[in-house]
């Protein structure tokens, strides 16, 4: 547990609050150790254990194609990028154990459906070209959500997103080399990167979250600089940075709304089909049960694992693993 | 590239270069099975550190027997030169630092014996050597924690121990092409196996260290049968687009 200031009554509080709000606006960063409103604490919680629970859950459609991958440098590559996401969920874990959460109490959180992790990972990989549409995609919009953070008002939070934000790069440059080296081969190749893009588009736009109008946390989180842009900001982004690099990649995105807007100088785009998003985020996509069964199943399975790391660690006085 | 099935110079250079380049491509690739369903975060990372490093190794040793990927994608089971131990599926936790264990104490010894050698492998061998003292120190750091931890992990760790034993005396079969004091490399795995094993509390098994016919079998092209799987799943896609480029 991090210390939190002794409750020395109402006054206090407030005084400790007009320092919190200076800070924030002075874009200074707020340490562990630093007075926070309780709300500001529990937001950061949420969104943080969210993330984590997105980098290990997000591990399993691509460790899905680890054991096919069909040459050993995209092997390595692969396996590469699934290590780097469970290291990023290892940064996360203990950004929010600085807000005096520890890592057990949030894995038991997701484990039994009390915390989310993000929708997209509920979709299968079914080809090898996923892994490339994902990497494109998925770490591509994940970055265009996350660079913001790294100057978001927490510290530890901003400070673990730099790290994660250089190796998500990296990740979506091999995504796009992965489809690149698709489209450019054989014609069974590039309809499997083309069909790849098809399926894993529209997914990827609603990673941003729902629409301005409905998002229901975004003021608070902008006022306290976790957040920096809406939804629809960082939506229209991604769009406008995709549309180039597909049409460099020589492949298509499925949208015939699709096109140039010369007042805006954005793209416009068709409308998402939000039924589907509420209906994944409600359980009901193709994977769920399937990502969090697997995630229960390893740590049950890894129960008794974790019992003689802590004995011995016990026996012997040292650090478990 | 042609889909033909490809088969092997028997120079005895390409022959040791491909009895240490499968043991690190086939180890490599069963770690590999475990992302996602690690025990606990630190061994994603940890099992995912070693599987890289091993694939890397054997990346550089198919390399000098041929081109990588025709080697790895495109040899049937028989044509594989890796010992029967490193194929073995992985099981529990246990079962799979059993597997490291006895796998790690051996590449660490003969990796060091190469490297202080002047043959063409010395090279390669210096440089992995340093990854393997950590598979090494890891495999280590675990077998104590299992054996001396709770009543259960003890239990599976003593019957991995003994279940991996069978497939152990392979690893000191001589292999053309490599200059390697084999009865030394046996005796310094054998004492450091015990050292680590005893104060696991766990117990050296004291079955033979090989099966009925299959001395030196894996060098030799025969395989346990779960193996056949394994390449049937790793060589799928590969094969599935003759010609392709990746
Ligand atoms: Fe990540
Ligand atoms: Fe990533």
């Amino acid at each position: 547990m991090t210390t939190m200031a002794p409750d020395a009554g109402a006054q206090d509080t407030t005084a400790h609050e007009a320092v919190f709000d200076a800070a924030v606006a002075a874009e200074e960063r707020i340490e562990p150790r630093d007075w926070m409103p309780d709300a500001y604490r529990a937001t950061l919680v949420r969104q943080i254990a969210q993330h984590a629970h997105s980098e290990i859950i997000g591990m399993q459609p691509e460790a899905n194609w680890i054991t096919r991958a069909p040459s050993l440098r995209r092997k390595a590559i692969l396996m590469a990028k699934v290590q780097d996401e469970a290291g990023h969920g290892l940064y996360l874990y203990s950004a929010a154990e600085t807000l005096g959460t520890g890592r057990d109490e949030l894995l038991d959180k997701l484990h039994s459906g009390r915390q989310k992790y993000s929708s997209i990972f509920n979709y299968p990989t079914l080809t090898w070209a996923d892994v490339g549409a994902i990497g494109w995609l998925v770490d591509g919009a994940a970055i265009t959500n996350q660079v913001p953070l790294c100057r978001c008002s927490y510290g530890p939070y901003a400070r673990a997103m730099v790290r994660i934000c250089k190796e998500e790069s990296f990740h979506q440059r091999q995504g796009y080399e992965l489809l690149l080296a698709l489209s450019r081969g054989t014609e069974a190749q590039h309809a499997m990167a083309q069909d790849a893009v098809d399926r894993w588009w529209w997914p990827s736009l609603m990673m941003f979250g729902p629409p301005d109008a409905e998002s229901s946390h975004s003021a608070q989180s902008m006022a306290w600089k976790i957040k920096r842009h809406s939804n629809d900001e960082l939506r229209q982004r991604f769009v406008d940075i995709c549309v180039p690099q597909a049409a460099s990649l020589g492949l298509t995105l499925p949208d015939p709304d699709l096109r140039w807007n010369e007042e805006r100088g954005h793209h416009d785009f068709g409308a998402i089909d939000w039924t589907e998003f509420q209906d994944v985020l409600r359980g009901n996509g193709p994977c769920n049960d399937q990502r969090i069964g697997q995630r229960r199943r390893a740590h049950e399975e890894g129960a008794w694992v974790r019992e003689a790391a802590a004995a011995y660690a016990a026996k012997h006085g040292k650090a478990t693993a | 590239m042609t889909d033909a099935p490809v088969t092997l110079g028997e120079a005895p250079l390409a022959t040791a270069a491909l009895a240490l380049g499968d043991d690190a491509l086939v180890l490599s690739h069963r770690l590999g099975e475990w992302a996602g369903h690690a025990p606990v975060l630190e061994e994603e990372v940890a099992l995912a550190n070693i599987a890289l490093d091993l694939l890397g190794q054997a990346r550089t040793l198919l390399s000098l027997a041929g081109d990588e990927d025709e080697l790895a994608y495109l040899r049937e089971e028989r044509s594989f030169r890796n010992a029967q131990l490193v194929e073995q599926p992985n099981g529990d936790f246990a079962r799979t630092i059993a597997r490291q264990l006895y796998f790690s104490v051996h590449q660490h010894l003969l990796y060091g014996q190469l490297a202080a050698g002047d043959g063409p492998f010395a090279p390669l061998a210096g440089k992995a050597v340093k990854e393997v003292a950590y598979h090494r120190d890891h495999a280590e750091h675990w077998t104590l924690r299992l054996g001396d931890g709770t009543e259960e992990s003890h239990a599976r760790m003593q019957r991995a121990l003994d279940a991996l034993w069978r497939y152990t005396g392979e690893l000191f079969e001589p292999v053309e092409g490599l200059s390697v004091d084999w009865t030394a490399l046996r005796e310094g795995w054998l004492a450091a196996v015990t050292e680590v094993v005893e104060r696991a509390t766990l117990k050296l098994p004291d079955g033979p260290q090989s099966g009925a016919w299959t001395a030196g079998a894996g060098r030799q092209g025969i395989h346990t049968e779960p193996f056949g799987r394994m390449l049937a799943e790793m060589q799928h896609l590969h094969r599935s687009h003759p010609g392709a480029s990746w």
